[in-house]
């Protein structure tokens, strides 16, 4: 700790930090643009300057850029000086000197950061009185809006989307008062993480389209503290509603999982929440028609499937309350596994791994500290996407240690950029086609998944010797060798996997963290095992290990189940139809609960309303195991509610959180995640409305002139109003980022306890997965006898970020980005078949219909299916597969809207 | 590993010509690094095209395996690497101060008169083009103008119209 005195007043301060950082950690208001706590500093924009003194005698002092000035012991600055004060008005006025000054028309108004930052710098009064510059705008796809003559060129834009993010089409172009951010030519951005642009951006240059469309301003809408359904990886979240449509998700600090950014599939996959189709209303079938049920009918159903004879099938996208009261209500052995009996098999290694005490997975920030990552066999950027940055982040370790080295601070990013040039710390990729991450990639060898596997077990093996190995020696023996040495020499090694293509992947990268903690003596090793849905993991813990969806099926199918619940999902999605059809077909009488209609819906006798994420409190477990809370955003305006409360008699969502803590094994800490014990400042309630909610008294004029009462929320520490203590500093819960004199998202350094670090109300979830014993023994390698004839490929199911995961594929700004089921071949294999690009194919034995996708990194005798929204079954297709040409041409979206490296595309030569 | 250049940038690009790619190649040998060839990329297809269309800059790219964004992050920075259709010659002319203090106002007003074409535009037969620049470093011998690779000094009008002539006669 080094002291350093800020005015006059003594601090405590971090000595590997710069003066705005640390200025910014002690609450001070110091203004700033181009900095950015996850980026660093380049000193771009002059903002942040203060005076320094010498020494305690020195009366002058010099102007330095706090944002480039390391703290040292005894410094002594100023922030109020007259002199740093003024030259922060000039700075701001002359970056405003092009400046629309639009902020009534302009989305970012009233959570602009450069609105809070000019006022903050004192200007106010405009006095340049000539034309100014103006730009032509892009059109970038159907996430962003461009408006470039709002820019005030601190090149945040451009440090997150190509140096954090990786993306390659926004530059910045032309010179001095043109500079323009902006793509080579109009298009869709490409990066997967392009709506962080509209966070980073400090002012209404990127904004976010689809809100733009459905506009209301950040005070006017209702917030709460949510967490992302989108994938595994449970980013936390803060979406906004207003007038009963939920507006937009922005993105919610939480150290330890997403930090500063979300996805494009969690900040743009929201809309199916707003969806027309959404089942509102509790109806029953009779004679092909529905019927709507009242409340005692409702009841008499229940009680109906309450009687023994029923089973219940969960869902990994469902809460572990709504889980919890259908396995309570059709009791233990009669709740099934809600996903593909693949994955329920493969979730079994995992939750076994998940317990072994030499293995550690580990979190979002956590992965960002790796310094050799091995990725078996996923395609991590379309699987869990959030993790996808934080490995680019984790590459940038090498750069680090050279800084270190040279004594170059590590938040002096271009400067440490500049030393590393292409120094990466290793991450190799081993998978059957290439990934988005390619790019920084040290190795990455395309083979075919069995191969992929073998190899391993052969790392597994070169690692510790006694570890299995398993296949031949091959060309691919260097890069084994080289891979092994990597991940033995680091100091934090990390292997990826996940369960996308069965167990076998994730056997081999658990041998290969197994070899590591046997060989270096690390007590334990990073091993992060991906799934693919929000609440896979919660909902692997409540099924027992022998309720496979699979025996659930076969049960209806031979009468043995005469009912079935359904909770939250479209079994045809998990299981071949034909399987489900017979279930469905016997089964005297199916229950649904979903938001959305589906195959399964449409076989139902009953169906029942079910919320959306932020229509209901509710808890999920990530990936590691991490249980967090999700509050409840806002009502749902019709009869919808939440499954637990369809199914079961409890009051309250705690009630639930208490039962499933003493009853089901596993979740004995999900209480934990429960706001503390006393949640209420000075017994108020945390209001999700802010103080400025305007409108209230008239949002329901059109039908009648009374206001009507707000509506009490009985179940949260939220309350539906503005009254309560402000969702800000001392509130126990923190939903939307607002302190006095900031506005913006940039106000989040005032909620931690140093910037960088954990929110001061923060709950970063709790691990609910205790690591007992460690077992030492190895997976021994599977042997693969299938070999494909000369007709067949290899399949592989390729997910898609826009388009694998059920809801948000009902979110039209993902549907705008979405391709067609496709099935993705190398060139060989694909004139082999006579296949040309964007042709219609069958995949048989099954003769679903396909486009084709012709990739170059794609390995031969591979073929990745991609089912689309739901047309195409998964579970309707094994390990191998025959494609042919097909007769039919129509297809709806094509595969127009696929970003991938290595599109087979004809070159035009002139 | 390489940058890879995506789909989309790669739909239009032109193929290089054969002595753009030797020459490309030759700068490829003083580089460590293929991103800081772009700029020589730049100038040697410019020399051959008289310009860079976006065809030839999708092209660069796609040759050198950088994303083309970047790439034109260095041309769009450069006034002299022109993104747009020059004309065969084109004209460079100094309105910097020590110009201006011998009268370059009124050369500039010739050519105008002559070429019927003002900064930024190219005449209709395609043959010039006038763009202004800050300074030829020339100063003593001011008013000056470069046409193409050659600096014209002392600039009257009478020379105006003889360096026109002679240009055009090319």
């Amino acid at each position: 700790m080094a002291k350093i005195v800020i005015d006059g007043v003594e601090y405590e301060v971090n000595p590997d930090n710069n003066l705005l950082q640390e200025c910014l950690s002690q609450g001070l208001d110091l203004p700033y643009f181009c900095w950015h706590p996850s980026m660093g500093s380049v000193g771009a924009c002059r903002q942040c300057a203060v005076k320094q003194y010498r020494d305690a005698d020195d009366k002058e002092g010099m102007l330095v850029m706090a944002c480039m000035t390391p703290v040292t012991d005894g410094a002594i600055i100023s922030i109020e000086d007259e002199g740093a004060k003024s030259f922060r008005s000039d700075v701001v006025e002359s970056l405003m000197i092009s400046h629309p000054h639009d902020c009534p028309v302009c989305e970012e108004g009233g959570e602009c950061h450069l609105q809070d930052m000019t006022l903050m710098s004192g200007h106010n009064y405009r006095r340049y009185d000539k034309k100014k510059r103006t730009h032509r705008n892009q059109y970038l796809g159907p996430f962003i809006n461009h408006e470039m003559n709002r820019c005030i060129t601190c090149y945040r834009c451009v440090r997150y989307y190509g140096d954090y993010a990786g993306g390659t089409d926004l530059s910045a172009q032309a010179s001095h008062h043109h500079v323009y951010f902006g793509r080579h030519e109009e298009g869709v951005l490409e990066s997967e993480f392009s709506g962080n642009l509209v966070e980073v951006c400090p002012t209404g240059v990127f904004t976010d389209k689809a809100f733009s469309e459905n506009y209301s301003r950040k005070w006017d809408l209702q917030t709460a503290p949510s967490v992302c359904v989108g994938c595994s990886v449970g980013c936390n979240t803060a979406p906004g509603e207003r007038y009963g449509s939920l507006r937009r998700i922005v993105n919610r600090y939480n150290s330890e999982v997403n930090g500063y950014f979300l996805c494009d599939r969690g900040r743009f996959g929201f809309d199916f929440v707003n969806n027309r189709d959404r089942l509102l209303e509790p109806v029953q079938r009779v004679d092909n028609t529905g019927e709507l049920l009242a409340d005692d009918q409702v009841k008499a159903v229940i009680k109906e499937f309450a009687a023994s004879g029923t089973i219940g099938i969960g869902s990994p996208r469902a809460s572990n309350e709504s889980n919890f009261a259908l396995r309570a209500m059709v009791g233990e052995e009669n709740y099934y596994a809600g996903y593909s009996d693949a994955e329920h098999e493969s979730m079994q290694v995992i939750l076994g791994l998940a317990s072994d005490a030499s293995f550690h997975s580990p979190s979002v920030r956590e992965i960002e500290s790796a310094d050799a990552v091995l990725i078996l066999g996923e395609d991590v950027t379309n699987v869990a996407p959030r993790i996808a940055l934080a490995l680019r982040q984790s590459v940038r370790n090498k750069a680090k240690e050279l800084a270190d080295e040279s004594r170059i601070p590590q938040w002096q990013d271009a400067a440490v950029r500049e030393l590393a040039q292409h120094e990466r710390s290793p991450l190799s990729i081993l998978s059957p086609a290439v990934s988005r991450l390619d790019d920084v990639a040290s190795d990455r060898v395309i083979e075919s998944l069995p191969n992929v596997v073998a190899m391993g077990y052969q790392i597994a093996n070169k690692i510790s010797s006694s570890a299995p190995s398993a296949g031949a020696s091959s060309e691919n023996d260097e890069v084994i060798e080289k891979i092994a040495a990597q991940l033995k020499a680091a100091k934090r090694p990390l292997i990826i996997a996940g369960n996308s293509n069965g167990g076998d992947v994730i056997k081999a990268a658990a041998n290969i963290a197994r070899a590591l903690h046997d060989e270096s003596g690390k007590s334990v090793i990073d091993l992060c095992l991906l799934v693919p849905e929000v609440n896979s993991v919660g909902m692997g813990l409540m099924a027992n290990s022998a309720n496979s969806l699979g025996i659930a099926l076969e049960k209806l199918a031979s009468g043995e189940a005469k009912r079935v619940v359904v909770l939250e999902n479209d079994l045809y999605r998990r299981a071949a139809k034909g399987q489900v059809d017979a279930a469905l077909s016997k089964a005297e009488k199916v229950l649904v609960l979903d938001q959305l209609p589906s195959a399964t819906t449409a076989n139902a006798d009953v169906i029942l309303p079910a919320t959306a994420f932020s229509e209901h409190e509710a808890t999920y477990i990530n990936y590691e195991g991490r249980a967090q809370l999700s509050f409840q955003v806002h009502q749902c305006q019709k009869q919808a509610q939440p499954s637990w409360r369809w199914i079961c008699d409890a009051k309250h969502v705690d009630d639930l959180v208490e039962r499933c803590c003493s009853e089901a094994p596993g979740f004995s800490r999900l209480r934990e995640v429960l706001p503390g014990e006393n949640p209420f400042v000075a017994g108020m309630k945390v209001p999700r409305q802010s103080h400025r909610y305007s409108g209230r008294t008239a949002m329901t004029a059109n039908v009648s002139v009374h206001e009507p009462k707000q509506m009490e929320d009985e179940e949260s520490i939220m309350s539906f109003s503005m009254e309560g203590m402000p969702a800000q500093k001392d509130a126990s819960v923190h939903a939307s980022s607002w302190a006095p004199k900031w506005n913006s998202n940039q106000s989040i350094s005032k909620f931690q306890d140093e910037v960088n670090g954990e929110l001061k109300q923060g709950h970063v979830g709790c691990l609910l997965i205790e690591r007992e014993d460690s077992s030492d023994s190895y997976f021994e390698p599977a042997v693969d006898s299938i070999e494909p004839s000369a007709k067949q490929l290899r399949l592989v199911y390729s997910y898609q970020i826009f388009g694998s995961d059920e809801l948000s594929a009902r979110s039209k700004p993902i549907q705008a980005r979405m391709t067609d089921a496709y099935i993705g071949l190398s060139p060989e294999d694909a004139e082999d078949r006579g296949l040309r690009q964007g042709d219609v194919a069958t995949i048989n034995p099954l003769g679903a219909p396909v486009v084709v996708c012709i990739r170059t990194g794609i390995k031969a005798g591979t073929a990745l299916l991609h089912c689309g929204d739901g047309k195409i079954s998964p579970a309707d297709f094994s390990g191998l597969i025959e494609v042919e040409k097909s007769a039919a041409q129509s297809t709806i979206r094509g595969i127009g809207n696929l970003i991938v490296s290595d599109f087979q595309e004809e070159e035009i030569s002139s | 590993m390489s940058q890879q250049v995506i789909a989309s940038t790669a739909k239009k690009a032109r193929k290089l010509s054969a002595p753009e790619i030797a020459e490309i190649e030759h700068e490829m040998t003083l580089y460590p690094d293929k991103k800081a060839v772009g700029l020589e990329a730049l100038k040697i297809v410019q020399k051959h095209q008289g310009w860079v269309s976006d065809e030839s800059l999708l092209g660069i790219a796609k040759y050198l395996d950088i994303p083309v964004a970047d790439l034109e992050g260095v041309a769009t920075f450069f006034n002299l690497v022109y993104r747009q259709q020059v004309g065969k010659n084109v004209i460079l002319f100094c309105d910097s101060v020590s110009c201006w203090i011998m009268g370059c106002e009124g050369i500039k007003g010739h050519i105008k008169e002559q070429l019927a074409i003002d900064y930024g535009e190219t005449t209709e037969d395609g043959d010039f083009t006038l763009i202004p620049v800050p300074c030829l470093g020339d100063c003593d011998r001011a008013p000056v103008m470069m046409v193409g690779p050659d600096l014209h000094r002392n600039l009257t009008p009478e020379k105006i119209d003889s360096i026109i002539a002679d240009y055009k006669n090319k």
